[in-house]
C-alpha cells in the first residue's frame, strides 16, 4: 500500500540520499513495464534480461552521481535508456546479422539446398556414363541423331539439314536407336534408376 | 511476422518479467557502488 502512496520523485530522493530500500521499491514498481517493453522489441528472454540489466545499471550510476534532475519523469526516463539500448543492442546485431531458428518458423522450410548429395551426385555419374557407354554401342546413324536430339537439343528439321536425310529417315533412326538401347539394357539387365 | 503480430504474443508479453536474480544483482550493484567527490572530479568505486 506504501508503495503506491510514496510517489517516484520521492522515492528518487531518497534513494540518492542513501536509501537503498528505495531503489528496490523503484525496481519493482517498473521492472514488468519496462522489461516487457524491451522484450516487446527483441523478443528473446535473455537479450532482454541483459538490456533491463543494463537499463537499471544506468540508473543506479547516473542518480548516484547526483546527475539526475528531478522533473517528475521518472519512468519515461528509464524507458528512454532502455529505448537506447534497444537500438545499440540492432545496431551491434545488424553489423553480424544472426538468425534465431529456436521459435515455431523454421527458416529450412524456406531455404533448401537443391544440389545433390555426395550419394546421390556419384549415383547420377555413373548412371549417366552407362547411358553414353550404351550410345556408344549404337550404329552410327543412329548416335548421330540421338546425340544431336538428346545432347545438342536439335529440332528434327535441323537434323535432316544437317544430315542430309529426310525427317522421317531422322525420326526413324531416333526409333530405331532407342529400341535398340532398350534391348542392350534389357539383355544385360542393366538398371538405370536413381 | 505472423508470429509478431498474433493474439498470443500481445497476450504473453503481459506475463513476462525479469528474474529475481536480475534484480538482486541491481540491488547488490546499487549497495556496491559509491561515487567519491574529488575536486569537481567524480570516481565510481565498487566495494564488495
Amino acid at each position: 500500500m506504501q508503495n503506491q502512496v510514496i510517489s517516484d520523485a520521492i522515492l528518487v530522493s531518497s534513494y540518492i540520499n542513501g536509501d537503498e530500500n528505495a531503489l528496490e521499491t523503484l525496481i519493482k514498481r517498473h521492472k514488468q513495464r519496462v522489461y516487457s517493453f524491451i522484450y516487446s522489441k527483441v523478443y528473446d528472454k535473455d537479450i532482454a534480461e541483459d538490456i533491463f540489466q543494463d537499463t537499471f545499471i544506468k540508473v543506479i550510476r547516473t542518480l548516484k552521481r547526483g546527475a539526475y534532475n528531478e522533473e517528475g519523469k521518472f519512468l519515461p526516463w528509464i524507458m528512454r535508456i532502455s529505448h537506447n539500448l534497444i537500438i545499440d543492442h540492432f545496431r551491434r546485431n545488424n553489423r553480424m546479422p544472426k538468425f534465431d531458428n529456436s521459435g515455431e518458423f523454421s527458416i529450412f522450410s524456406v531455404l533448401s539446398d537443391n544440389a545433390l548429395n555426395a550419394e546421390k551426385q556419384i549415383i547420377k555419374d555413373q548412371l549417366e556414363n552407362d547411358v553414353r557407354r550404351l550410345i556408344e554401342e549404337l550404329p552410327e546413324d543412329q548416335k548421330q541423331v540421338l546425340l544431336m536430339r538428346m545432347y545438342n537439343d536439335m529440332s528434327f528439321k535441323e537434323i535432316s539439314d544437317k544430315t542430309g536425310v529426310s525427317i522421317n529417315t531422322a525420326l526413324g533412326r531416333m526409333r530405331y536407336a532407342l529400341i535398340n538401347m532398350r534391348k542392350i539394357i534389357e539383355k544385360h539387365n542393366i538398371i538405370l534408376t536413381n | 511476422m505472423a508470429k509478431l503480430y498474433s493474439e498470443r504474443s500481445i497476450k504473453h508479453l503481459n506475463n513476462v518479467k525479469p528474474k529475481e536474480e536480475t534484480v538482486k544483482f541491481l540491488l547488490d550493484y546499487s549497495k556496491a557502488l559509491s561515487v567519491i567527490n574529488c575536486n569537481k572530479m567524480k570516481f565510481e568505486a565498487l566495494l564488495n
